[in-house]
């Protein structure tokens, strides 16, 4: 397995935050490391549920759209001989009244059925799957995905989406949940993954997936725990046990859950302020030493 | 005419199956000789575009009309491409499926539901 | 059989904990975590017994068999998803389209393509036989796509085990997707645990018109709406618009994460304040469902 990590020069760093299961504070945490940065990229990876845009409310500078390849019937040309339509492992064409009939949602843009197409009768055609914003919200450049409702996968626009990050010195991708191919998808440029985990035990169960996930990229990681009480002392335990570093606790506070719920960051908050410097001089300082 | 009907058996006594490309198996019945055969239903493994592959079945076996319960989008569109008519299966086996259709007592499933992204 | 569905749209909502709790209050004998990406209902009711398992193939992905392979590259070239690279598959990266096999002119003893598809086991079903009753779910492994067919196994096995119990409950999945809509279809019921957070009333608008899109009903319910009591009023005013009823109202409560991180449900702990108001849902929600008048989704 090729190590997928890309080195950034110039000292930037690419941090991919992540969590396995919803809800945990995986976009709370990145919009505000990447707020508290100022002068930073942020990206929304979460294209089934981007929420990025309620805190950093980017002032959108252009949209574009996301497409993928899908398959056009030539029918003059088409002889009816089905090879494309048994090819199709994705059932993307079926073969009616002698002639072939795309169904475009379902294609995976492989191109097989034109490749093997004896006639020639297959070309490729784009269909939009979704549309990328790229944005501004102070020193913070804004990229965020959206698929469109209906669509199987949100891959292609983050790989879209990856490609076109602007130049920061530090770029934050806020990760799909779950530990699927589109996680696999946003971390894959990143330089460190950092997993955000609840002290619960549902909390734990999903770290470790993530870790795993984060692992089998070899991804240097490292723990956030959020909402963090007295019961932080299982984190504890499990950050030892994975030897996993424990990057910042951010405590349970009625008033920033409130502020949050609203779309408010806390990075502009005198109290929780310096949680989100302090993290990311620690995240710089493990890249040094990386390096 | 051929019916086809989503079935949980390979008998004509078997219940209708309540999905369609899922199925294990449908039952192409002739309503006028009495025989049937059975297809087994490949796409009900199908990782995506179940319905397609289903209603691709039905095509390619001479069907006139298929008695379900239910039919997606995609399902659909090759179905009526083909000219084969949907009717609204009622609990029962698949003979009475067959009994019904001829007697005239179903009626048009009118109800066709939004495509399952290939995972339903 | 009569079905529900838990659902949030957005994660961590405390779709699980109102899951969990149901499953309590209703005697269920039969439920299922349709979140098989991060599941977590397991570590309330999986008990001790071994469950049955059963592995599960996702898409196929393509192997190379390397002493036949002549090395002449058409595979690397034809393959749009760069999975491969120097003789060797990237399984992440294969999407078990095909194309590689079909273009490989090499053959092996057998006269079969030097690369070819092949099942790969994605994950793994598990089928729990408890004393409080029938429990099903899932694992998919780490950055396996297509987990929808996953969710439709795990219900598979459920109906397939226990097909003449009255009422199942399903812990859904998060996200508006392939595997939401997987937990939906044919359930008699959907109850939205919706957050009074701009992120979690959004979703929740999201997945709401997912479960329209598949006929079903569906009913409402707000998670610590104390934490935000404005946009709490502002899902109320939604559902009494969108005719969503309300069936209930959830306060942050400790003792949810205190029962959590003891393997218990919420109502397990009577007197919590969020125990009482999941309970006074179930009062509300159990005659919607037993409602024979309601039509069964799609």
């Amino acid at each position: 397995m090729p190590d997928t990590t890309v080195m950034v020069e110039g000292g930037e760093m690419r941090i991919a935050v992540l969590s396995g299961k919803g809800g945990t504070g995986k976009t709370f945490l990145s919009v505000n490391l990447a707020a508290a940065a100022k002068d930073a990229a942020y990206v929304d990876c979460d294209v089934e549920e981007p929420n990025g845009f309620l805190f950093l409310k980017p002032e959108i500078e252009k949209e574009e759209s996301v497409e993928v390849a899908v398959p056009e019937i030539d029918e003059s040309a088409c002889d009816g001989c089905r090879s494309c339509v048994r090819f199709c492992r994705f059932n993307a064409l079926a073969f009616l009244k002698g002639k072939p009939r795309v169904f475009p949602e379902l294609c995976h843009s492989c191109g097989g059925c034109s490749l093997l197409c004896p006639k020639e009768a297959i070309r490729e055609r784009k269909r939009a799957v979704g549309v990328i914003e790229h944005g501004r919200a102070g020193g913070v450049s804004f990229l965020s995905g959206t698929l469109n409702s209906g669509e199987a996968t949100g891959v292609p626009i983050i790989r879209q989406m990856i490609r076109e990050i602007p130049a920061a010195p530090v770029t934050v991708i806020d990760c799909p949940p779950g530990s699927s191919c589109s996680v696999m998808e946003s971390i894959k440029g990143a330089d460190f993954c950092l997993l955000v985990t609840e002290p619960t035990l549902f909390g734990l169960e999903n770290l470790k997936l993530v870790l795993q996930l984060a692992r089998t990229f070899h991804k240097p990681c490292a723990i956030v725990v959020n909402k963090a009480t007295d019961s932080t002392k299982m984190m504890e335990a499990a950050a030892r046990e994975f030897q996993i570093p424990i990057f910042a606790r951010i405590p349970y506070d009625a008033e920033l859950a409130r502020a949050s719920a609203q779309g408010n960051l806390a990075a502009g908050r005198e109290t929780f302020r310096p949680i989100f410097l302090n993290l990311l001089e620690t995240l710089k300082g493990s890249e040094e030493k990386e390096a | 005419m051929k019916i086809a009907v989503p079935s949980e058996g390979k008998q004509m006594d078997s219940p209708v199956n309540r999905s369609f490309g899922r199925t294990p198996c449908f039952i192409v019945a002739d309503t006028e000789t009495g025989d049937f055969k059975v297809i087994d239903n490949e796409a009900a493994a199908a990782q995506g575009g179940a319905g397609i592959k289903a209603a691709q079945a039905i095509v390619d076996s001479g069907a006139g009309a298929v008695v379900t319960f239910h039919c997606g989008e995609n399902a659909a569109e090759v179905l009526n491409a083909a000219g084969i008519r949907l009717w609204k299966a009622v609990p029962g086996t698949v003979a009475d499926m067959a009994d019904a259709w001829k007697n005239g007592t179903l009626a048009e499933l009118s109800e066709i539901h939004a495509g399952y992204h290939g995972h339903g | 059989m009569k079905q529900l569905v838990v659902l949030s749209g957005k994660g961590g909502t405390g779709k699980t904990t109102v899951a969990s709790s149901l499953i309590r209050l209703c005697g269920s004998k039969v439920y299922a975590d349709c979140d098989v990406e991060a599941p977590n209902l397991h570590q309330i009711f999986a008990g001790k017994e071994q469950p049955e398992e059963k592995p599960y193939f996702g898409l196929k992905k393509a192997v190379l068999n390397t002493k036949a392979c002549t090395g002449c590259g058409r595979c690397e070239d034809s393959c749009r998803f760069g999975a491969i690279t120097n003789g060797s598959v990237n399984p992440y990266e294969c999407e078990g389209c095909g194309v590689c096999e079909a273009v490989c002119p090499a053959r092996d003893g057998d006269g079969r393509p030097a690369i070819r598809l092949e099942d790969r086991t994605s994950g793994k079903t598990m089928l729990f036989h408890t004393e409080a009753g029938l429990f099903s779910t899932a694992q998919l492994q780490i950055g396996s796509g297509a987990s929808g067919r996953l969710v439709s196994e795990v219900r598979a096995n459920l109906y397939g085990a226990a097909s003449k119990e009255p009422l199942a409950i399903l812990d859904g999945s998060p996200g508006i997707g392939c595997p939401v809509v997987a937990s939906i279809t044919g359930t008699d019921l959907v109850l939205i645990v919706a957050e009074p957070s701009l992120s979690g009333f959004h979703d929740m608008k999201r997945v709401l018109e997912t479960a329209r899109r598949f006929g079903a009903k569906a009913a409402a319910c707000i998670n610590k709406y104390d934490v935000c009591t404005e946009i709490s009023q502002k899902i109320e005013s939604f559902c009494l618009r969108e005719q969503i009823p309300l069936v209930g109202k959830i306060p942050f409560d400790p003792a949810v994460a205190e029962a959590v991180n003891s393997g218990k449900t919420v109502v397990d702990n009577a007197g919590s304040e969020a125990g009482k108001a999941i309970r006074q849902i179930w009062e509300q929600v159990y005659p919607m469902l037993m409602d024979e008048n309601i039509e069964k989704g799609v």
